[in-house]
């Protein structure tokens, strides 16, 4: 019995066993890592132990005589790739900086920064031939916050980088974006409460347990294939072709399953290396990240500096904000401030704003999507104020914030109104909660709420729908799955065509072997592939009636589909299901199959929102914050498979507490990176969380067929404020700082209880 | 006629005006008519011929597919946007 509240569904709002279950428990499923091939090399990367560095040589021959040892790649070995920018996916980049970020052209700019590639007969022979090639650094000043990097005369890592508005001189600043409405001075001006803090959240990697992994195949015909672990098979091959300079329909990408992404594995590290090596060996080339390498060398999230300043009425009514924000891009420009920028105001209806977004290159790892990209940081800084202001109006939280409430036709940050959304009935559902409704009691506890805000992305999909001789049914995307979409697919088709959802075998196919398709990212999937899947299932269903229309000598328009069965008017017909039907195709006009492609337009076609509500403990000997509950709610549009949403849900959570309460990347004053192993670089474990409750608002998203807006990210945005505010109800610090791990939280309780006494002290 | 909405950066090209009627079947149309009256923001707004890679644009609350392709109505309201990229 479907559970969902959007239409009258079968299969729809059920919650079946995914398909590609026994596979994953029983360890069938096969990884990246897991492929193997006769005559297969492996290999590994010689990477930068110096932040920022001249390449002054490389000298490789030593390496290469080393027995077993095959070949040994470059800088040199790439061709100069464009410098441009372009349309990858639903990202923006620049061909030649993503060449750099590969291997690294004449400077080092990040702690493990690739310099060279080898390939040999063992992976230990390839390893010890690293220790061989001949690196000639001049060391330069490392430049690892966004403040030293807009300084005036900052080390700088780009010399070729400008921008707009600083003309001809190199800088750090890659770009500067602002979002403005109405008068903010005469806003701010018009309030009866100011609050005005400054924020600093660390840079966090996505965590994905499944290292980054590629296998290289190339034919002396000039063919190539690579199997690897990837949120995209079609980015992975269009970077690749535009990083070697070859075609894309040279390459077929065969994506394997995936341990994790959360955005991480949207972009390419070790693809090209491996089709280059094997392109030089004539071999298969395999290789494997260790997790050092992933934490070092691959992409996490911006570290951010968010200045706000935000004023309401004493009714509660925001009448102005005035936010400045700079995100850590890493070494190459790209960083995620414009969607914070967008995303920090989205809940909310305020006619007076000026939002200022600089994209900063740092000598850090290049950044690189993660889940809801820049909302979180942004979120802990205007979720937290709101929190102030609220408390300053006494009002309730979420009252508050269903007084300043966006809704349909409310202009979004960047202009356009929303159409139906769904943000007061997200927030209502956690002032509804068994939870918001429950007392919190005992010592040195708080609770806390917070919002967010996610866009979700549409763009290209696309689906085949084959009909089998049975009456069972085929799925076919080029969309890895990595949250359930096999069996989203799979309902979807299901319910198209009436069939039993185990009646239908969803399979992600390769680059060759299906339509173009962007990645499994922006929350995209079960709207966008859900809609080719949708559009195709329509389509073969159209197909079955023509043959149903065929065998009765009616017109198509004729033949009615319902519960299962076709059937017509007219004498001696009789009803057939899909199944009795399906057997006669060979006879009616042979096989069918339903195609359908979509494109969707990029950002903001399922508008999303999230409301995070944390009881906490905080330990006021040690600073050390415990959850105690936590409970999230998400409008998802339609939840196709209520399960996997509320997976979506509880995963995003997670991570965002582990963002709010241990994670950061530990640089030393070279610039090195320190915890490089996930014993130090400290992510939530199930002993540091409750059982996430949740709470699925399903607002109907008016652009799709079903309802869906995609749920895979969005989770994330709220909890570090929400954290926040709880600490601050046990313990009347606000704090500012990301993570608010046990150092950083008794530092703020201590200096919260020396001003205290300070002013106990004067009153006395 | 139309109506431009121009980004807050580039409204120095358009004298401070936020809001700027453009006529045209399409974007390009709308573009050039823009361009015409306020030389420079094409160049802004797209390369090659097409809206840059760096840029979505919103008709009517719709994030366009078809580049300067995409039709204008009468009516229509035209937004700007940044592109983003997402993460799951």
């Amino acid at each position: 019995m479907s559970e969902s509240k959007n239409g009258h569904y079968k299969v729809i709002g059920t919650r079946p066993i995914r398909h590609d279950g026994v596979d994953k428990v029983t360890g069938r499923a096969k990884y990246g890592a897991d492929y193997a091939f006769p005559g297969m090399l492996f290999g590994k990367v010689l990477r930068s132990p110096h932040a920022h560095a001249i390449i002054k040589s490389i000298n490789v021959e030593k390496a290469l005589k080393m027995p077993g040892v095959k070949a040994i790649v470059t800088s040199a070995d790439l061709p100069e790739a464009e410098d441009s920018t372009q349309q990858v996916g639903e990202a923006a980049m620049n061909p030649r900086y993503l060449s750099m970020n590969i291997l690294a052209h004449q400077k080092a700019l990040y702690d493990g920064h690739a310099i060279a590639a080898v390939a040999a007969t063992s992976p230990h022979i390839a390893e010890e031939a690293l220790r061989l090639i001949e690196v000639d650094y001049e060391v330069l000043p490392p430049v690892m916050t966004v403040d030293d990097a807009m300084k005036k005369n900052a080390p700088i890592l780009l010399p070729n980088l400008r921008n707009k508005e600083e003309g001809d001189n190199p800088t750090n600043v890659a770009n500067h974006l602002q979002f403005k409405r109405g008068d903010t001075k005469a806003g701010l001006a018009a309030a009866d409460f100011v609050v005005e803090r400054e924020f600093h959240t660390a840079m966090v990697h996505q965590g994905y347990i499944e290292p980054h992994n590629a296998v290289g195949i190339y034919n002396s015909d000039g063919q190539g294939t690579i199997y690897c672990s990837t949120q995209g098979a079609f980015d992975v091959r269009s970077m690749c072709a535009q990083v070697l300079g070859i075609s894309v329909g040279k390459i077929k990408v065969v994506p394997a399953e995936i341990g994790g992404g959360f955005g991480g594995k949207t972009t390419i590290y070790l693809e090209p290396l491996s089709l280059m090596l094997a392109k030089k060996t004539g071999h298969p080339v395999k290789l494997v990240m260790t997790r050092g390498e992933v934490l070092r060398a691959t992409g996490p999230t911006s570290g951010s500096k968010i200045k706000i300043k935000m004023g309401c009425t004493r009714d509660g009514k925001i009448t102005g904000a005035e936010v400045w924000m700079a995100y850590e891009a890493g070494a190459f420009p790209g960083s995620p401030v414009g969607a914070g920028a967008m995303c920090l105001l989205a809940p909310y209806n305020i006619d007076n704003f000026q939002i200022d977004g600089y994209d900063v290159v740092v000598n850090r790892p290049k950044t690189a999507a993660y889940r809801a990209p820049g909302a979180t940081n942004a979120a802990m800084a205007s979720e937290t104020v709101i929190d102030e202001l609220a408390e300053k109006c006494g009002m309730d939280p979420i009252d508050f914030r269903i007084a300043n409430a966006a809704k349909e036709g409310t202009a979004q940050i960047v202009g356009p109104p929303y159409k139906r959304i769904g943000f007061i009935e997200t927030v209502e559902a956690i002032k509804n909660s068994p939870h918001y409704k429950s007392a919190l009691t005992g010592k040195n506890r708080g609770r806390g709420v917070a919002a967010g805000f996610w866009f979700n992305a549409g763009m290209q999909s696309s689906a085949t729908v084959n009909i089998q001789t049975d009456g069972t049914a085929s799925v076919i995307t080029g969309s890895t799955d990595i949250g359930g979409s096999r069996a989203a697919m799979a309902m979807i088709t299901a319910e198209v065509l009436g069939m039993d959802v185990t009646d239908v075998r969803p399979t992600v196919a390769d680059t060759d072997s299906t339509g173009h398709t962007d990645v499994t990212g922006g929350s995209r999937t079960t709207f966008a592939t859900g809609m080719a899947v949708y559009n195709a299932a329509q389509d073969a269903l159209r197909q079955l009636k023509e043959r149903a229309a065929k065998t009765w000598e009616k017109k198509p328009e004729d033949v009615k589909f319902e519960d299962g069965k076709f059937s017509a008017e007219g004498e001696g017909i009789k009803p057939m299901t899909v199944k009795q039907l399906a057997s006669r195709l060979a006879r009616t006009g042979g096989p069918i199959t339903g195609r359908a492609q979509v494109s969707t337009g990029g950002i903001g076609v399922g508008p999303a929102f999230a409301a995070t509500l944390v009881d906490v403990e905080v330990d006021p000997d040690t600073g050390k914050v415990q959850i105690l509950r936590a409970t999230v709610a998400q409008d998802a549009g339609t939840a196709i498979h209520p399960s996997y949403v509320e997976g979506q849900m509880q995963g995003g959570t997670s991570q965002g507490l582990g963002w709010a309460l241990n994670e950061e990347y530990f640089y030393d004053s070279k610039g090195t990176l320190k915890n490089i192993g996930l014993l130090d670089y400290r992510m939530p474990t199930c002993l540091d969380l409750p059982m996430i409750e949740t709470a699925i608002v399903e607002i109907p998203n008016p652009i799709h067929p079903l309802g869906v807006r995609g749920v895979g990210e969005v989770s994330i945005v709220p909890p570090p404020a929400a954290v926040a505010n709880a600490i601050y109800k046990a313990t009347g610090v606000r704090m500012t700082e990301l993570p608010m791990s046990p150092p950083r939280v008794l530092k703020a309780i201590l200096e919260h209880r020396r001003v205290h006494d300070l002013q106990a002290a004067a009153a006395d | 006629m139309a109506t431009a909405v121009i980004p807050s950066l580039m409204r120095k090209l358009t004298g401070g005006h936020d809001r700027v009627t453009v006529s045209g079947r399409n974007l390009r149309e709308a573009i050039a008519d823009l361009d015409r009256q306020y030389p420079g923001i094409a160049n802004q707004l797209t390369e090659d011929g097409d809206i840059k890679a760096s840029i979505a644009v919103s008709i009517d609350g719709e994030v366009g597919t078809n580049g300067v392709l995409d039709t204008i109505r009468e009516s229509s309201e035209i937004h700007f946007l940044p592109q983003i990229s997402g993460g799951n």
